[in-house]
């Protein structure tokens, strides 16, 4: 029963680390908070589900909801964030506000407010190791939380263009003086942003084996949660807070009871922020800087 | 005079009035609350435990429930001295959050299953504390203690170097705000007559902010118009209510774009006080 429940909370955990990333993104590159990063979520894991319905193979519903994430978050950083570019950093955050709004709207007119059941054929495999049950689609999740992951360390580490996206994070205007593209750099951040939710919200859709147009916005708040306990400085605090928070959200789940869910998971963020409002795997001084 | 679907809309404006002031007074000092949603609630929890289980008269469950939501506002004001910005926004969510999270699994308040038993209140009543508190925040503004308010918002650093307390500032604005709030939550509970922990989670902080944002977050009078105008347009949208949050939504979007100040202004208010001055002089 224990490690069954350890094995759920990775799995949960494990997307919680993908959608923290997509916030922390766009937050520790442009400081901006994108609200709309549920709704995206959401989005991703609809269009996610018509691809599934069609038998499409797993991965390239991922990549289908990974697309449809990445043209709704580029729609934001058009209209929502490049005219307040440079206004205090509330302003584009009131904007995310209003397209999440939009996008709950579209979505609950588009595709109904009732829950969503995935086709059951997907749910037949299993696999036991001991007393452990790994659902062939938790395979499927862990599998591209990690190449998500590797992925997204390459093109940051590795290519040009992610070099460029670390040297805004670092300086914006020293980045805009060695002609880094900001425009460009701008259009990227989001979309990689908006991949990451669409995919995650695909791969929720696939751990609860259900969806509804409203589960943007819980997962979505644990989401930021996720992102502050990591460190919004450090997008590779969302590596280890995602799994602490799955774990710990799974638990309390099984052993105190459904509604105990959030204040396990509300009661982490305002002891961090408390103890150490820099985040696990923030540097404090960052903190103060962006505002 | 007023038929009952019309008193209750009227409620409905007073509360919001409130709500919208609650986020107004935060904003004032240049922090933006995404967790007054939870104020609320332990505003309406707190009064209706005092009038339903204490038998204690609305008004007194009112000034508590003020007063335990300040103490939490206070407290949440904390990590606004360290943070600022965004972050601290996130802080204001996640107190938010909690506050709804706990009240979910309270035993003592029905937990998830809510807690009845208040008794309608009059919109009369509504209107005393909203005009009543309107009054008060109005006058707070034009006081000297105010500027510093304003200080803070404009350039905190700038503003303790003067030799302005931005601690008391900030952490006063916090516990006034959260004190409206609580106000506001207490009048809620006592018009729905019945409460739960999913009225107050982040939807309803984020619709309050957008009273303040529509209206105009320079003057007083922003978010009560924003407030008056946002609780009467769903009734006139009524043939589009799919779609009502989607246009809010696209009004917000549009309106950062355009007048990301708000509808009403300093600057607005200014000119319609000047162009009145003018025609009584040529009246005269």
């Amino acid at each position: 029963m224990f490690l069954q429940q350890m094995v759920n909370g990775v799995m949960l955990g494990s997307i919680y680390t993908t959608i923290a990333l997509a916030y922390t993104l766009v937050m520790g590159i442009l400081g901006v908070l994108n609200i709309a990063v549920a709704e995206t979520f959401t989005f991703g894991a609809f269009v996610g589900l018509a691809l599934l319905v069609v038998r499409v193979p797993v991965p390239v519903a991922i990549l289908g909801a990974m697309a449809a994430g990445a043209v709704l978050s580029v729609i934001i950083e058009r209209f929502g964030y490049r005219p307040l570019k440079d206004a205090p950093a509330v302003m584009p955050l009131l904007s995310t506000i209003g397209f999440a709004l939009v996008y709950q709207t579209v979505i609950e007119n588009v595709w109904g407010s009732d829950p969503r059941q995935f086709p059951s054929e997907l749910f037949s495999a299993a696999y036991h190791i001991g007393t452990v049950q790994v659902t062939g689609i938790q395979l499927w999740i862990v599998t591209s939380t990690i190449i998500v992951v590797l992925a997204l360390s390459y093109f940051l580490k590795r290519t040009q263009m992610g070099r460029g996206l670390r040297a805004v994070a670092e300086n914006p205007l020293a980045a805009a003086v060695l002609g880094i593209d900001s425009k460009l750099i701008n259009v990227i951040t989001f979309a990689i942003s908006g991949a990451l939710a669409g995919a995650s919200g695909l791969l929720v859709g696939l751990n609860y084996s259900a969806i509804t147009p409203l589960m943007g916005e819980e997962v979505g708040l644990r989401g930021v949660a996720v992102m502050v306990i990591g460190g919004v400085t450090n997008i590779w605090g969302s590596l280890v807070a995602g799994p602490l928070l799955g774990i710990a959200q799974v638990m309390a789940a099984a052993y105190l009871g459904a509604s105990y869910q959030d204040i396990v998971v509300y009661g982490l963020l305002i002891i961090v922020l408390l103890v150490r409002p820099e985040g696990l795997l923030g540097k404090p001084n960052q903190v103060r800087r962006r505002t | 005079m007023f038929s009952s679907y019309e008193l209750g809309l009227l409620s409905q404006i007073g509360i919001n009035i409130l709500l919208g002031l609650s986020v107004y007074v935060i904003l004032s000092a240049g922090q933006l609350s995404l967790g007054n949603a939870g104020f609320m609630a332990l505003g309406a929890y707190t009064a209706s435990v005092l009038t339903v289980n204490f038998k204690l008269p609305l008004t007194l469950a009112l000034v508590a429930a003020g007063l335990v939501s300040s103490g939490l506002g206070f407290i949440a004001g904390f990590p606004a001295l360290r943070l600022t910005g965004i972050y601290l926004s996130m802080v204001t969510l996640g107190f938010g959050q909690m506050i709804a999270a706990f009240f979910l699994v309270f035993a003592y308040t029905g937990a998830e299953r809510g807690f009845f038993g208040m008794l309608p209140v009059k919109a009369g009543t509504i209107w005393a504390w909203t005009i009543g508190l309107g009054i008060l925040t109005y006058l707070l503004e034009r006081s000297k203690a105010w500027l510093g308010v304003r200080a803070v918002e404009d350039d905190e650093f700038a503003a303790q170097v003067t030799g302005l307390n931005t601690t008391v500032v900030k952490l006063s604005v916090f516990a006034y705000g959260a004190a409206l709030a609580g106000v506001a939550g207490g009048l809620y509970a006592h018009f729905t007559v019945y409460i739960e922990p999913h009225m107050f989670t982040f939807s309803q902080s984020v619709m309050v902010v957008l009273f303040v944002v529509f209206g105009g977050s320079e003057t007083i009078f922003g978010p009560v118009l924003g407030a008056i105008v946002l609780t009467l347009l769903p009734e006139a949208l009524r043939f589009i209510t799919d779609w009502r949050l989607g246009i809010y939504g696209a009004l917000l979007i549009v309106l950062l774009m355009f007048r990301p100040q708000g509808i009403l202004t300093r600057a607005f208010l200014r000119r319609v006080a000047s162009l009145r001055l003018a025609k009584r002089k040529e009246m005269s």
